[in-house]
């Protein structure tokens, strides 16, 4: 690997230019735009890729707008928030667990939800039930999920946010959390059981404008606020000691940068369910992809947005059964990742 | 500079090891014993003797107590302590091979590949008992562990930490994916599924257990072997190899102990998670860095937990029993989380 990057200096930004970064991120932002496009063409009514893209810049005929806007758009609109969300998440994540199996997951918010939302669907009594019909099972799952986040969060600050410390009792809580689903799951009704299994795998099923505009306005609020913390993010990666002497109040860092990953994650987990995977895979794949020796916060994004994308297109146009959009994408992520972790051992010298 | 430790101090740490680990034989034999006496139907000690030791005589009462103690308790007792050694022993490993401290013995694909192999057989060969599942459920966990390690060994880069733990979380996520996809379109399967999900040490007999015990008893002396070398290679690759050690074989035989633990386990009690990650990380905490002990120690804590937690799923939802699997994760992760947050644990 090349030691000597160059580095730049504007004012008081410095960073190293790394062409080959830009120009890896550069092509899964217009692999990703490309895959959206097609997704949003493909289907009963299927529309070429330059009408696809003469409507989206608002030149289009008034069917295919019709088709595009209202029907399909929602859907292919939130596998790209929900893709970015969970791959910024996951790249935060590994970066200050220091550790590359870590996941959003582990910090509690997805088995809250799931807990949450297993616990509606099966349990048919009345409380339930209102609780469904008046806030809607995703924004109840949400609420779940941000709690256990913020349970594993409080538990683990102890001054300040210790990289195993989270990840350990992020576990610990999660674990308790899958428990109370599978328990859940073996006493309930067969039925009730197969429509929680489908909410568990995550899907992108009839998504409405409203809540892809609020999924879309919350990531992007929260991206902008990983933006301005990010530089201090490569700091974090070194020993609490080094960041001190760095200047860096890596304690302040770390806590907001955390807790930008639980909502993002909490974000995902609202517009498509807690789909798995694409929160531990798609920073390791950006990370192979750019040749960066740390999950690159962009190119994770980017990476979690091409891949949800992918996934949806192929199940709902190559496949002969349809499956839940989580399904697809670990089955496409988890070999992606052994694929290029086989070619990266067979290379090594 | 680390200061060498005196003679005594050395003296006072071994002795502080024995007694630890003969501390957790004792409690372990006291838990099996109550593990006897508890359950749907309470005994007293006075029953289990006869229960245990007794030809079945003409008395109704004694020949009922007999069956449920030679073909209920004693075979669940067993199942616990021998699935919770191997889990216990599978977890240290996979951390020490791994160096993470969130490596699970489900890391190495072999608990994705058992659920997968079970959901196959329910609907290729419309299979519903768990008997005739338990074989197929230990040949993919073989086969899914085979995978994994030869995709990771593949090329100069071979068998690195970081490789090996990625490679298991990539065809993990590729099998449970599959094994959802197959139970969703199923509902026999998802039925299934859901049961062996749960994780429980009941329900099998010992035409079962004793052929897995075999195959754990494989693994543990697999892994006696390695133990030294892992000491080693948790100085670091380069440190290791200059002391001797061959990086690939210590890998291979370990890894292979793993899959034969883990494997073993999951396909007589379904995949029983946490438990192999909470004990190494508590062995550690009580006896050191040493792998020679921490192995043992996490064993005996395993076997301990396990068998712990399944009398407490048999009495705290009676009539009903809590599966021992749901128990572990209910009662052990509060407690491990509690060990964590006092900052019980240094990383590995």
């Amino acid at each position: 690997m090349k030691t000597s990057a160059p580095g730049v200096r504007l004012g008081s930004v410095s960073f190293v230019w790394r062409p080959w970064m830009v120009l890896v991120t550069l092509l899964l932002a217009v692999a990703a735009f490309v895959v959206f496009c097609l997704s949003i063409g493909a289907g009963d009514f299927p529309i070429g890729l330059p009408q696809v893209v003469t409507t989206l810049l608002g030149r289009g005929e008034q069917v295919d707008e019709f088709v595009i806007m209202d029907l399909r758009m929602p859907r292919a609109l939130a596998g790209i928030v929900v893709g970015t969300a969970l791959g910024v998440s996951g790249a935060i994540t590994q970066s200050i667990a220091r550790n590359p199996l870590a996941s959003p997951d582990i910090l509690g918010i997805t088995g809250g939800a799931s807990a949450v939302a297993v616990t509606l669907v099966t349990v048919s009594g009345g409380a339930a039930a209102t609780i469904v019909s008046s806030v809607g099972l995703s924004a109840a799952a949400l609420a779940g999920g941000l709690c256990t986040g913020l349970l594993v969060y409080f538990l683990a600050w102890r001054r300040g946010i210790n990289g195993l410390r989270l990840i350990l009792i992020g576990i610990s809580v999660s674990a308790v959390m899958e428990a109370i689903t599978t328990w859940l799951l073996v006493t309930a009704d067969i039925r009730d059981v197969a429509r929680a299994q489908v909410w568990l795998v995550g899907s992108l099923n009839d998504r409405s404008w409203g809540e892809v505009w609020v999924a879309l306005w919350c990531t992007l609020a929260l991206l902008a606020v990983v933006a301005c913390v990010a530089p201090h993010l490569r700091a974090l990666q070194l020993d609490d000691d080094v960041v001190t002497g760095l200047g860096v109040r890596h304690s302040r860092v770390r806590a907001v940068l955390l807790l930008c990953a639980v909502l993002l994650a909490g974000v995902a987990v609202s517009a498509a369910g807690p789909v798995p995977f694409v929160a531990l895979v798609a920073p390791q794949v950006a990370m192979r992809l750019t040749r960066h020796p740390a999950p690159p916060l962009v190119a994770s994004g980017l990476t979690g947005a091409l891949l949800l994308t992918c996934a949806d297109l192929v199940a709902r146009t190559a496949l002969p059964v349809t499956l839940p959009v989580g399904v697809v994408t670990a089955a496409i992520g988890g070999p992606f990742l052994v694929y290029l972790l086989v070619r990266a051992n067979l290379r090594a010298r | 500079m680390v200061k060498r430790p005196t003679t005594e101090a050395t003296e006072v740490r071994r002795r502080r090891r024995g007694v630890s680990l003969g501390a957790l034989v004792v409690v372990l034999l006291l838990a099996g014993a109550v593990s006897l006496a508890v359950g749907a139907r309470a005994l007293s000690p006075a029953e289990v003797w006869h229960g245990l030791f007794t030809a079945s005589g003409s008395d109704q009462r004694l020949t009922e107590i007999t069956l449920i103690v030679r073909t209920v308790r004693v075979p669940r007792t067993v199942l616990a302590i021998v699935a919770g050694v191997a889990l216990g022993v599978g977890g240290a490993l996979i951390q020490g091979y791994t160096r993470n401290p969130i490596a699970d013995t489900g890391l190495l694909g072999v608990n994705s590949g058992a659920s997968f192999a079970v959901v196959s057989v329910i609907i290729l060969f419309g299979l519903g008992n768990p008997y005739q599942y338990v074989w197929f459920a230990f040949l993919g966990a073989g086969i899914a562990g085979v995978i994994v390690f030869g995709l990771a060994s593949l090329g100069r880069g071979a068998g690195n930490p970081l490789t090996l733990a990625l490679t298991g979380q990539g065809v993990t996520v590729f099998l449970a994916a599959m094994t959802i996809a197959v139970a969703l379109s199923d509902k026999a399967s998802l039925n299934a599924l859901r049961f062996w999900n749960a994780g429980s040490v009941s329900g099998v007999g010992f035409g079962v257990i004793w052929p897995l015990t075999g195959f754990v008893v494989v693994g543990l002396v697999l892994a006696a072997l390695t133990l030294p070398a892992i000491n080693l290679l948790n100085l670091g690759d380069d440190v290791a190899r200059g002391l001797g050690v061959n990086l690939t074989l210590s890998r291979a035989v370990g890894i292979a102990a793993i899959t034969l633990l883990a494997g073993a386990t999951t396909a007589a009690c379904g995949p029983i998670a946490f438990l192999g990650l909470m004990v190494a990380h508590v062995a550690r905490y009580l006896i050191g860095p040493d792998y020679r002990w921490l192995v043992p120690c996490a064993g005996l804590l395993g076997a301990l937990v396990l068998l712990v937690c399944d009398i407490v799923g048999r009495v705290v939802t009676r009539p009903g029993e809590l599966q021992a699997g749901i128990v572990v994760a209910l009662v052990g992760a509060p407690f491990f989380a509690a060990l964590v947050w006092r900052g019980k644990f240094k990383t590995i």
